[in-house]
């Protein structure tokens, strides 16, 4: 009977074993809290919320306000936040606060992965920069190299860590921030290669899913009545619709006024003279304004024949349309796992909300999608990055290198075949 | 049996491992059954068992190792192919064990998302190196063509179908074993493809940057068990018991000797140390080049504390074989850590080997455990060391830049190479 009850109690074919997490700590500001103790609790939630959102969306223009350098800044603490909310789900649910070497291994790990992916960035990015100083050319001329040895070093530590009693545990701990990683650092520098494009490829994706999000939740408030799926039960099929709808012409209407400032538009580059970043540029077509004839069918609904619109805007309706179809999956996976391991919230860090990945869960998704998306059907490689890297290659590749592009070009006629080349 | 059949069945939820009261050894798990072919059985039976493991394990190795040799002979494509299917069979062993611990053969859908996810990493990985080495072909199809222009987005949107249908297939009670077999299948992915990819990378490089590293980690698996065999003495760590110090130390000489001489013997063949290409005309992959300086013998002048041990001033040597021994280091010392990582996950889950395939050595992923590490270290040191950038994927980013962009590339290219001295600046070449 004994063996029975603990096979019952191990069974993990009912999630009903996990212990009850204690419940989250109220984090509200103390002046919040004496302002709407009037109210009751369903509207003081409400407001809460509210407030808190008009906050974070304030912070988000500010941020914005100061630059691209604050941007990255803010994108990397956002990360290192989501991986601690993660890692530490993961030490509750294994009970491991005693691992020896555990929670050092996780932020090591977390080190390591970002200086490979910042060093591949900064590479690219600020080629002049690198190039003056020795020392930085030898770290990014071995950089792979360097990176793979400080992982290695990392993976001995873990099985030279591996203690007799507790090898399931510490194997299960390495998966889960190994896919902790996966997910939250290598989308977050996906995010940054985006915003290095231009700020637009930042700003219109992120501001579309949090609209979807805001949007859906009003038509689902007001609208309700058809549930959307089982896993989060207060979603309903005329939010997700109408939240659909609205963000497409949100994205719309957002491309058309940030298409015409150059700060938004134009690819982030470093100035090695005044150590800046700085977004100057002659605005590719994308942010030109061209003409386009409305289909018959809307010609008679809209009464134009014509419209003046930036292509971006077309881009733009793929980008919302994938923020309102595709990225609540993203939420309803963060549903299921916050219910497969009995959590009402990431964490509590902002009120009302609850943790970061709460409002970021969504987002994952978008950011990979927008790298994919530009990389496929916006720009090419980057020519400098080319050319650099065809100034490596040893003379004789060079050599055929150059002949095969030389006839290419005579070819597509974009070279004159002369005497003289 | 019911006993030990409960104690098998612990999850992870137990803050130690102590909750099963046997050690490891004592707690048997469900019996292998034994693979071992008839013949070999009859022919070994008189003897006692345990010369007749020893004799099981040595025929199977010398099966193995001549198989290996035959592959190699057979070339690029078969061992492309040999590659591929031992990644999936490594797959299938480790998402195996992941279903045994957790029970789950009856969640739904998720064999078939385990190997679709596995189809979609696969399709990504091919499709990157079929892009880079295959190039003039790809461009000459045009249904190939598109696929390769848009291969991330076709990648990202199928990878995403596989994500969207793990969401939907979410059942209530099952919540947790779902997420873990999620990670557990994309922990498996990141081993497995990745470095499976990374290994084709090094086959193509130059067939011997693909033996001789896989040959250094098996003669370090041999060497080692034989110097422990016959002077093992002192344990080297609690994870293995088997392994001793003697033995590891014994093992690391051994295998910088042999990666040596063999990398003497292949250095002067051309079909091991040039690049595999595919040939456009005759639709098949050759390898004929001009051997690289790295595979010309150079003088070397000996250090002055080795003329009295050697007796020579100068040796003649092949560049690689420098190379070759910080290969065989790795293999030596960093290699068994890829071993040592699958003993303690074998402990972990209380399985004595990942599955049956091979009789007396276990499953498939028991051989390959410390290639692993060895196939990225390779990919990674010819990357920092060995070689640039790939010409022809160059080439191939070239043309999808725009007109003006190309022109201004050219001409610059242009003017170093005048500069150089490598091209005539009236030459029409």
């Amino acid at each position: 009977v004994d063996l029975e009850e603990r096979l019952h109690e191990l069974d993990l074919r009912s999630d009903s074993d996990i212990p009850d997490v204690p419940p989250p700590t109220d984090s509200t500001p103390e002046i919040l809290k004496s302002a709407l103790s009037g109210l009751s609790a369903r509207w003081k939630n409400w407001w809460i919320r509210g407030i808190l959102s008009l906050a974070m969306i304030s912070g988000f223009f500010l941020i914005i306000y100061l630059g691209s350098f604050m941007l990255m800044l803010l994108v990397l603490s956002i990360q290192v936040k989501c991986y601690h909310e993660i890692i530490t789900i993961g030490y509750r649910v294994y009970h491991s606060y005693d691992l020896p070497w555990f929670r050092s291994l996780s932020w090591y790990f977390l080190l390591c992965v970002n200086y490979f992916f910042y060093g591949e960035t900064v590479a690219d990015y600020f080629a002049t920069f690198v190039q003056r100083r020795e020392q930085l050319q030898f770290l990014i001329r071995y950089h792979r190299f360097i990176s793979f040895a400080l992982y290695l070093t990392g993976f001995c530590m873990f099985v030279l860590s591996l203690v007799k009693k507790h090898y399931r545990l510490q194997f299960y701990m390495f998966a889960w921030t190994h896919v902790t990683l996966l997910i939250t650092v290598t989308q977050s520098h996906l995010v940054i290669q985006n915003l290095f494009e231009g700020m637009i490829w930042f700003l219109v994706p992120i501001s579309s899913v949090i609209c979807n999000d805001i949007t859906a939740y009003i038509f689902g408030f007001f609208f309700g009545r058809t549930p959307l799926i089982k896993l989060s039960p207060k979603k309903t099929w005329e939010g997700f619709i109408g939240g659909f709808f609205s963000t497409v012409v949100f994205g719309f209407i957002f491309s058309y006024f940030l298409a015409q400032h150059q700060y938004f538009v134009c690819p982030v580059e470093y100035n090695s003279e005044t150590n800046r970043f700085v977004t100057e540029c002659e605005p590719s077509e994308l942010f030109q304004m061209k003409k386009y004839s409305v289909p018959p069918l809307l010609q008679a609904v809209l009464g134009w024949e014509t419209v003046n619109m930036y292509p971006f805007q077309m881009h733009s309706f793929a980008l919302s349309t994938f923020a309102s179809l595709i990225g609540p999956f993203g939420g309803f996976f963060a549903s299921g796992f916050k219910r497969a391991f009995k959590i009402k919230d990431f964490a509590d860090t902002i009120p009302g909300h609850g943790g970061i990945m709460d409002r970021f869960d969504c987002q994952y998704l978008m950011a990979t999608f927008v790298h994919v998306y530009i990389t496929s059907f916006i720009r090419g490689p980057n020519p400098s990055k080319l050319l650099k890297q065809l100034l490596i290659l040893q003379p004789e590749q060079q050599l055929s290198v150059y002949k095969t592009l030389k006839s290419h070009l005579v070819e597509k006629g974009i070279l004159q075949p002369s005497l003289r080349g | 049996l019911q006993e030990s059949e409960s104690e098998n069945r612990l999850d992870g939820e137990t803050a130690s491992d102590s909750e099963s009261k046997s050690e490891f050894g004592g707690s048997s798990p469900v019996p292998t059954s034994d693979d071992t072919p008839e013949v070999l059985n009859r022919a070994l039976s008189n003897l006692s068992s345990r010369w007749k493991n020893w004799w099981v394990r040595g025929i199977l190795t010398l099966a193995m190792i001549t198989f290996f040799f035959i592959i190699i002979y057979l070339g690029p494509m078969v061992l492309m192919t040999i590659v591929m299917c031992v990644q999936i069979k490594c797959f299938h062993e480790i998402i195996t064990i992941g279903y045994n611990v957790y029970h789950s053969y009856d969640l739904p859908w998720f064999r078939t998302l385990s190997w679709y996810f596995l189809l979609c990493v696969n399709y990504f990985f091919y499709g990157e190196t079929v892009t880079d080495y295959f190039f003039t072909l790809v461009q000459r199809e045009e249904p190939l063509r598109i696929l390769s222009k848009y291969h991330r987005f076709i990648s990202f949107a199928l990878y995403l179908t596989g994500f969207c249908m793990f969401v939907l297939s979410l059942v209530k009670k099952h919540y947790r074993l779902q997420f873990y077999m999620f990670g557990w299948t994309h922990v498996t992915l990141l081993i497995v493809v990745t470095q499976s990819h990374l290994i084709i990378h090094n086959l193509f490089e130059g067939m011997i940057w693909f033996i001789v590293p896989i040959s250094c980690v098996i003669c370090n698996d041999i060497m080692a068990y034989m110097f422990g065999f016959f002077f093992g003495r002192t344990p080297l760590i609690k994870l293995s018991p088997k392994k001793t110090w003697e033995g590891f130390i014994g093992g690391f000489f051994s295998t910088v000797l042999f990666g040596l001489l063999l990398s003497y013997v292949m250095s002067g063949y051309r079909c091991f140390t040039c690049p595999v290409e595919f040939n456009n005309d005759t639709n098949s992959f050759t390898v004929d080049c001009q051997p690289s300086e790295l595979f010309q013998l150079q003088d070397y002048n000996i250090p002055v504390l080795l003329h009295s041990v050697l007796g020579w001033k100068t040796v003649r040597m092949y560049p690689f074989q420098i190379h070759s021994i910080a290969l065989s280091t790795f293999a030596s010392l960093i290699g068994p850590f890829g071993g040592f990582f699958a003993s303690g996950f074998k402990r972990a889950f209380k399985i004595k080997d990942f599955a049956n395939t091979i009789p007396g050595h276990g499953g498939i992923m028991d051989r390959f455990d410390c290639q692993y590490l060895m196939a990225t270290f390779v990919n990674v040191y010819i990357a920092s060391f060995i070689r640039g950038p790939n010409p022809s994927k160059l080439i191939q980013q070239f043309l999808t830049l725009r007109p003006d962009q190309q022109l201004h590339i050219f001409n610059t290219l242009k003017a170093h190479l005048v500069d150089r001295g490598i091209l005539g600046s009236l030459e029409d070449a």
